[in-house]
């Protein structure tokens, strides 16, 4: 009886498998039959790693021949808040090693919370001849001069971003390697970059590229040169100015004014460091055309930004710190109909008072007027569980809420009591949310709310709060979806881990610092389930020198399908599983 | 299809990959949650009880050994709780010591080296740029609003969320640096103790002075092989401060010292010569018996 199978030629196949592009969908492909794994994984082009050390180089290059693009992740996210020491891991090096070796057509690469070190950026630029995309965010490792083998050797560089990351700025001249013969430049982000780099390269190779869309600069790049890059490039889809303060000079102004007003196609404004207010005006030609605007290092007044911002008709997405104060928020609510993501960051987070009029009714209002509104991070210093509820109840869409209520262990500011109830109702209305982050004080039954109603939940970030092991409890046995959970300075200890240790498979890792895990629960973690890695840090010495009842300081647990890793430096320990239960 | 095929697919899906069909693996270890004794005013039923596991048990406060003077740079709040029992809506301030919370708000450290979040400016003025030229752009020093003497600190202040201050520390002879934060201390013993963690070597000894002007070795207990200084130390460990001079670290109070230090080095006493008549003195110094 033929197969159904193998009625088409595998060339119809790989066709067919060629539409679809997410991984999950390809994954499901793959388990269907034998030749099927065989076709997709021929044809797969884009890889994801989520976690650098769920599964080797080798076994990706050996899975998947044909790979032209990657994205690997490295560090938990608690490493952006310095949680994890240095020397962690996270290096790419294996991998751009492999890679190398393995296909020599790739095109991109793009890191997140890895280190790369010049030594990688020189064998990137010397193996893959076709290389076009190098995105690196939050990553560290590297210096200019690795940028300038890339920059000199990557005759079809198309993306070159460096997000966020940690680059030692040797000599600015990195940027000059590019050929004069050089034009395929499409997005160009240097904003992290401390020092200068070399202008008049800079202005040159903008006006060569007619097809730059994305150009941030840093902020070294000064105002009186903003104009000239804008007139070199007016088709600009995005920008990220420099310093944004100079002299007020009126020839400058027009200057500036006039070169915005040139950029017809401008949707994405950022930079914005040390702003002097007067010179916002010459933006005002390009905001109602604007759908993503970050002000979150402009440092400036409640009046500024709302001059701005009312303008800002088509807005989308919006970055700004607390000085847009409530007043702010409500003429946001108003004139930026379509807004789907704002994120307001604290002015001052370690003040002891508050600095601005930024409270939850700011938030309230733009939940009341955008009704589009998915993803919000919010730096405040009060909330109420009422304000919580009408948001919640407000925009029952939303996907990514994130509050961060500066004070640890903050009550209701009208009643004193926990928030568990406002947080309830998030999760209770908010039926698609994706990503939730908590503050404030906080007992069990938030947790209990969790694991009741956040189905869909697949992120969740805990501080300070709960009361015992049934607030663990709660989320690792409720939230179905759950696949990256982290949690720093909660009373939650072995009870609810061990009660729960299957579902630490399901999910791509857990983070608990500063919490009450006994040293004895991790080893017992560690022996049962194979599949994981069970990684204790403590900067204290080893383990085993304390009793097996003592808490680790941190713990990192992830599934893996590579066993142990080979680069723990010395404050991390492996706890070991037990090869004979290791299923061959 | 093989579960391992199924595992790779899993690790390199970046959506939603829980599995039900695999949870069959159960461990076995049941354990007693049924120790809540809220209330809950709730529809659902609470979770049912588990049998009871003779392994684990409800910590109390008791069973954590103090760690008011904990070496580590990065966890620095004691796991005080008490698990099981209600909490006091203000447990931080019973604290006895200020909290030093590390990573907290959340906030990037590029944003926080951005933001010059030291200002504490009530106007939103513009700032002076702080484009740092030199090589170390990511590692601004910010003041602290209080270090240094804590005893006074009263219990609003103790509340206070300390900036994080990560320096750079290089010691000579090692190639790849570290990362303290020096809000996390306050007395230069702690940092001394931690640095010796951090570059555990275990025959060398970091030397400098306490705020009392003597000579601290670092000891530590059990498996490592300091000793106390007798002056022949083979390190000295050095500050660079604002002004771009290498210090010896200890001579200055404390709260002085954080305010003006960019980062640090713990150098070879060979080579701390030039730094200074005053240091090559304090050097000199250590040499004698004490």
């Amino acid at each position: 009886m033929p197969r159904l199978a193998y009625s088409f030629p595998e060339e119809v196949l790989e066709h067919v498998f060629s539409f679809i592009e997410c991984d999950k969908d390809r994954g499901s492909i793959s388990l269907v039959c034998k030749s099927w794994y065989e076709i997709e994984a021929w044809c797969r082009r884009r890889v994801f790693v989520g976690n650098c050390y769920a599964v080797s180089p080798a076994t990706v290059v050996k899975r998947f021949p044909k790979v032209r693009s990657v994205a690997i992740k490295g560090k938990p996210h608690f490493a952006d808040f310095n949680l994890v020491p240095e020397g962690w891991g996270a290096y790419v090096f294996p991998w751009i090693k492999a890679m190398a070796a393995a296909y020599p057509w790739l095109q991109e690469i793009r890191l997140k919370r890895m280190v790369i070190t010049d030594e990688c950026l020189e064998l990137i630029a010397k193996s893959f001849k076709n290389f076009s995309v190098l995105v690196l965010t939050s990553c560290e490792g590297f210096t200019t001069d690795g940028l300038a083998a890339i920059t000199a050797n990557c005759r079809n560089l198309r993306e070159l971003e460096l997000r966020e990351s940690e680059v030692e700025d040797i000599c600015g001249h990195w940027l000059s390697h590019f050929p004069d013969s050089y034009t395929s430049l499409v997005s160009l982000n240097i904003s992290c970059l401390g020092n200068e780099v070399n202008l008049s390269a800079l202005e040159r190779l903008v006006s060569r590229c007619t097809n730059l869309q994305t150009l941030r600069l840093n902020r070294a790049v000064p105002l009186e040169k903003l104009a000239n890059l804008l007139r070199g490039a007016p088709q600009l889809v995005e920008l990220g100015t420099g310093t944004y303060s100079t002299e007020m000079r009126p020839e400058v102004f027009a200057n500036l004014a006039e070169a915005f007003s040139g950029c017809k196609q401008l949707k994405s404004l950022s930079g914005f460091w040390d702003v002097l207010p007067s010179y916002l005006p010459a933006l005002y030609p390009v905001c109602s055309s604007l759908t993503s605007l970050n002000l979150s290092y402009a440092t400036i007044q409640s009046s500024d930004l709302i001059k701005l911002v009312s303008q800002c008709e088509s807005l989308q997405r919006l970055w700004v710190l607390d000085y847009i104060e409530d007043a702010g928020l409500e003429v946001i609510a108003a004139s930026c109909k379509d807004l789907r993501e704002l994120r307001v960051f604290p002015s001052d987070p370690f003040g002891l008072e508050p600095n601005v009029a930024l409270t939850e009714q700011g938030l309230v209002s733009v939940s009341e007027g955008c009704t589009k509104l998915q993803s919000v991070l919010y730096f405040c210093r009060q909330m109420s569980n009422a304000a919580l509820d009408t948001i919640a109840r407000n925009r029952p869409n939303m996907t990514r809420f994130r509050l961060c209520i500066i004070e640890p262990r903050a009550p209701d500011y009208l009643t004193r009591e926990p928030l568990d109830a406002g947080f309830g109702a998030i999760v209770e209305h908010c039926k698609d949310l994706r990503r939730l982050s908590l503050s404030g004080l906080l007992s069990d039954r938030v947790f209990e709310y969790i694991g009741t109603y956040g189905k869909k939940l697949e992120m969740l970030s805990v501080a300070f709060a709960g009361d015992t092991d049934l607030g663990l409890h709660h989320v690792l046995s409720g939230c179905d979806n759950l696949r990256k959970l982290e949690i720093r300075d909660c009373p939650f200890g072995d009870k609810a881990l061990l009660a729960n240790a299957a579902k630490l498979e399901t999910m791509r890792s857990l983070w608990m610092s500063s919490c009450l895990v006994s040293y004895g629960a991790c080893k017992l973690l560690g022996l049962k389930l194979p599949r994981l890695n069970v990684e204790v840090i403590d900067e204290r010495g080893p383990p085993d020198s304390r009793p097996d009842s003592s808490p680790v300081e941190k713990l990192y647990i992830y599934r893996t399908v590579s066993g142990p890793r080979l680069d723990m430096p010395g404050y991390v320990w492996r706890m070991e599983d037990d090869s004979a239960l290791r299923v061959s | 299809m093989s579960t391992l095929s199924k595992d790779d697919n899993l690790v390199l899906s970046s959506e939603d990959s829980s599995c039900p069909e695999e949870s069959e693996l159960e461990l076995g270890l049941g354990l007693s949650l049924s120790g809540s004794s809220k209330s809950h005013h709730h529809v659902h039923a609470p979770p049912p009880p588990l049998p009871p596991l003779s392994y684990a048990r409800i910590y109390t406060a008791r069973d954590f050994p103090s760690s008011a003077s904990s070496p580590s740079s990065s966890s620095s709040s004691s796991p005080n709780f008490t698990a099981g029992t209600k909490r006091a809506a203000d447990s931080l301030a019973a604290n006895n010591r200020p909290s030093q919370v590390v990573g907290w708000p959340p906030l990037r450290t590029y944003r926080v080296n951005s933001c010059n979040y030291n200002s504490h400016t009530k106007s939103p003025e513009v700032f002076d740029s702080v484009a740092e030229k030199s090589k170390n752009n990511t590692t601004a020093v910010r003041k602290s609003a209080d270090n240094g003497n804590d005893n006074n600190i009263n219990a609003k202040e103790k509340r206070h969320l300390r900036s994080s201050l990560f320096v750079k520390v290089n010691m000579d002879g090692i190639p790849i640096g570290r990362k303290v934060d020096l809000s996390a201390h306050s007395s230069y013993e702690t940092l001394a103790q931690t640095l010796e963690d951090m570059f555990n070597e275990s025959t060398t000894v970091i030397t400098c002075k306490g705020s009392n002007g003597e000579d601290h070795g670092i000891i530590i207990g059990g498996e490592r092989h300091s000793k106390l200084l007798d002056g022949s130390s083979k390190f000295v460990l050095t500050y660079e401060d604002k002004e771009g001079d290498w210090m010896l670290v200890g001579d200055v109070p404390w709260g002085m010292f954080i305010s003006s230090v960019r980062r640090l080095r713990i150098m070879r006493t060979s080579e701390a010569n030039g730094l200074g008549p005053r240091l090559e003195e304090n050097i000199r110094q250590k040499s004698k018996p004490i």
